[in-house]
């Protein structure tokens, strides 16, 4: 075989592993979505956003508590996480572009942004539960919002660092006080790609289990104190899911296919949102 | 306060125009004076307050991972005075016993990631050159939006699958036909020999793989993308393949952001927690180098006992294999996040 003919060989086999490499990637998508489609809509009923959980052995019962419990953790760790990651996020590109302190944040917020998260559910272990005394709805909030931190502080700086500077300068040539600058000029042009952000922080900690195993736990039964174990849809998926009852597990499957579809619509809303917004 | 002050100021104006409504053209001038004094007022105090809050929240980020250290140092402590170094070349996982070791966890974290590498990295690579270089320009998006979708999938939802759909099907198929084909080769074979029960370590690094695919993989076709088209050009030029172009030209370029690629993915399997627990079978006996065998990892570990761990060493061991995954964590980051950096310059330099 000549020279020519190998290396025109070589060339196909690669990108027909390559072809096969993207099959491999969509297959798997494909196949979990249809997984959790199939049996998480054949789990759907109205009792599931009526009745409370069951008890193990029992026929009827629903997820409302978990359904709320989380609703009302990932609210609460979205208020509380975002905010100050935005101003995080701003310090970063807007004073602390070249200064030691702005390169070190920067640096260790890359760090937790791929942190583990159940060593933040440790960490809010070590520092409220400990100190309290027991599981509670807020140190699961806790620990969310740490997890919303990291990745609303990093496209806060990325989106602000896309705003051109003749922007700003043209602002201060005004008599705008940089706080003024900040939140009525290049915040406000980058509003689209900090609420993309916002977006994908939400859909990321919606199905966060971990750090709430040693947090906020889970309760069988309707709860919206906060300074006692809330429900919450994760950590009763992974319960049901472990369980041997057949209820429990047609349950998780419900609970399964509405984390993903939240999350899947969240992750489509906020890309969406972000190409509409940027042709604008 | 400052509000407060600013009131009386901004309703002066607001009177001014509604009483002269007829003539608000030249009462606007007025109305641009007292802006200019409320932005004044601002400049003054508010101003330093906003810079002053940005500046605080930023080191707070800086903080929060000295606090996680620290408190997970502090909390392990009675572990690690106790069994000291030897807690990490341990076996013993004994809690009535109170004797307690990291090996077979530790071990559990690094095989399953090992695997999970071994297979993403190729896939991963296959996938950015698809959709650098092979896809049709308009299913380049879609595509790339399907495998980071992969990345957006929670957790549990893989675990969950893996062990109720996954692990069944791979138990019965696959690992009898890994038995009897890689099972057979000398050396090898120990680590695909044994019962296919479906769960286990492989099955583990099998989902971990699928689940860092989308990170190696995006970064990949990123730094790709930035390889700069003169470069390709030349090659291709010169008669070069697709192929050699990517293999000889353009991997080389991109080597720094690619390995960086790979350790972000490496650290994201390093932590992952609910998709492991589910699949991995959760014993604390090691038997055999067989990788069919069910195991145990760090985070699985802490995902199934912490909850219930009787306060004291138990507890404070638990705590001490959160804090060795948090350190081996950072490393690989600190790593990644090094090479991607050193690309990032070189880009800047050579542009």
């Amino acid at each position: 075989m000549n020279l020519l003919k190998r290396r025109k060989l070589v060339n196909a086999i690669a990108l027909t592993l390559s072809l096969a490499a993207m099959m491999f990637g969509l297959v798997w998508l494909v196949w979990i979505l249809f997984t959790v489609f199939k049996l998480g809509i054949s789990g759907l009923s109205l009792t599931l956003f009526t009745e409370m959980t069951p008890p193990p052995g029992d026929d009827v019962g629903g997820l409302l508590n978990a359904i709320v419990g989380s609703l009302v953790m990932v609210g609460l760790a979205t208020l509380l996480g975002t905010p100050i990651g935005i101003l995080a996020g701003v310090y970063l590109a807007e004073y602390g572009r070249f200064t030691v302190l702005g390169g070190a944040t920067r640096f260790i917020n890359d760090l937790l942004l791929s942190a583990p998260s159940i060593v933040i559910g440790l960490f809010v272990y070590a520092v409220v539960v400990a100190q309290t005394g027991q599981f509670s709805g807020w140190s699961g909030v806790i620990a969310l919002a740490l997890i919303v931190l990291p990745v609303v502080v990093r496209t806060t700086e990325n989106m602000l660092q896309l705003i051109p500077d003749t922007l700003r300068e043209a602002a201060f040539a005004l008599g705008a006080p940089k706080s003024v600058v900040i939140s009525k000029v290049t915040l406000r042009a980058a509003r689209a790609g900090v609420m993309t952000g916002v977006l994908l922080a939400v859909a990321r900690i919606a199905g966060e289990t971990a750090p709430l195993l040693f947090t906020a736990l889970s309760n069988q039964f309707w709860s919206m104190d906060m300074n006692g174990p809330v429900a919450n849809l994760p950590v009763t998926i992974y319960k049901f899911a472990m369980s041997p009852f057949s209820n429990w597990q047609d349950l998780a499957w419900a609970g399964v296919f509405l984390i993903t579809l939240g999350v899947l619509v969240l992750n489509i809303v906020a890309r969406v949102f972000l190409r509409v917004e940027k042709i604008n | 306060m400052l509000r407060s002050n600013e009131q009386p100021e901004a309703e002066m104006a607001f009177g001014l125009v509604s009483a002269g409504d007829g003539d608000a053209a030249a009462l606007s001038g007025i109305r641009m004076s007292t802006k200019e004094f409320k932005a004044s007022a601002w400049s003054k105090f508010g101003d330093r307050l906003f810079g002053l809050a940005a500046r605080s929240f930023a080191i707070l980020t800086l903080i929060l991972l000295a606090g996680i250290i620290l408190s997970l140092i502090y909390e392990s402590w009675p572990s690690i005075r106790e069994f000291g170094i030897g807690f990490v070349f341990s076996t013993d996982w004994d809690p009535p016993m109170e004797k307690f070791g990291a090996l077979i966890p530790v071990y559990g974290t690094l095989v399953t990631s090992a695997i999970a590498l071994l297979i993403a990295v190729p896939v991963s690579f296959g996938i950015a050159l698809f959709l650098t270089e092979l896809s049709p320009l308009w299913l380049r998006r879609p595509l790339g939006t399907a495998i980071e979708l992969l990345a957006a999938i929670p957790s549990i939802v893989y675990g969950m699958w893996g062990l109720l759909v996954f692990a069944p099907i791979f138990g019965e198929y696959v690992q009898p036909f890994l038995g009897a084909t890689l099972g057979n080769i000398p050396v090898i074979g120990a680590l695909f020999s044994g019962p296919p029960i479906g769960i286990g370590l492989l099955s583990a690094g099998i989902i971990l793989a699928i689940m860092i695919i989308p990170y190696i993989a995006s970064v990949m076709r990123d730094v790709f993308d930035v390889t700069p088209p003169m470069l390709k050009e030349s090659a291709y030029g010169l008669g070069c393949t697709t192929w050699e172009v990517m293999w000889g030209v353009v991997l080389p370029y991109t080597k720094t952001g690619v390995i960086g690629g790979v350790m972000l993915g490496l650290g994201r399997a390093l932590g992952e927690t609910m998709a492991v627990t589910f699949v991995i079978g959760n014993t604390n006996f090691l038997n055999s180098p067989s990788l069919f065998d069910p195991g145990n990892s760090i985070t699985s570990a802490l995902a199934n006992e912490f909850a219930e761990a009787d306060p004291g060493l138990h507890t404070a061991a638990l705590m001490e294999l959160g804090l060795i995954l948090f350190v081996i964590t950072m490393i690989v980051l600190v790593i990644s996040k090094l090479f991607l950096l050193r690309l990032a310059k070189g880009e800047g330099a050579k542009s």
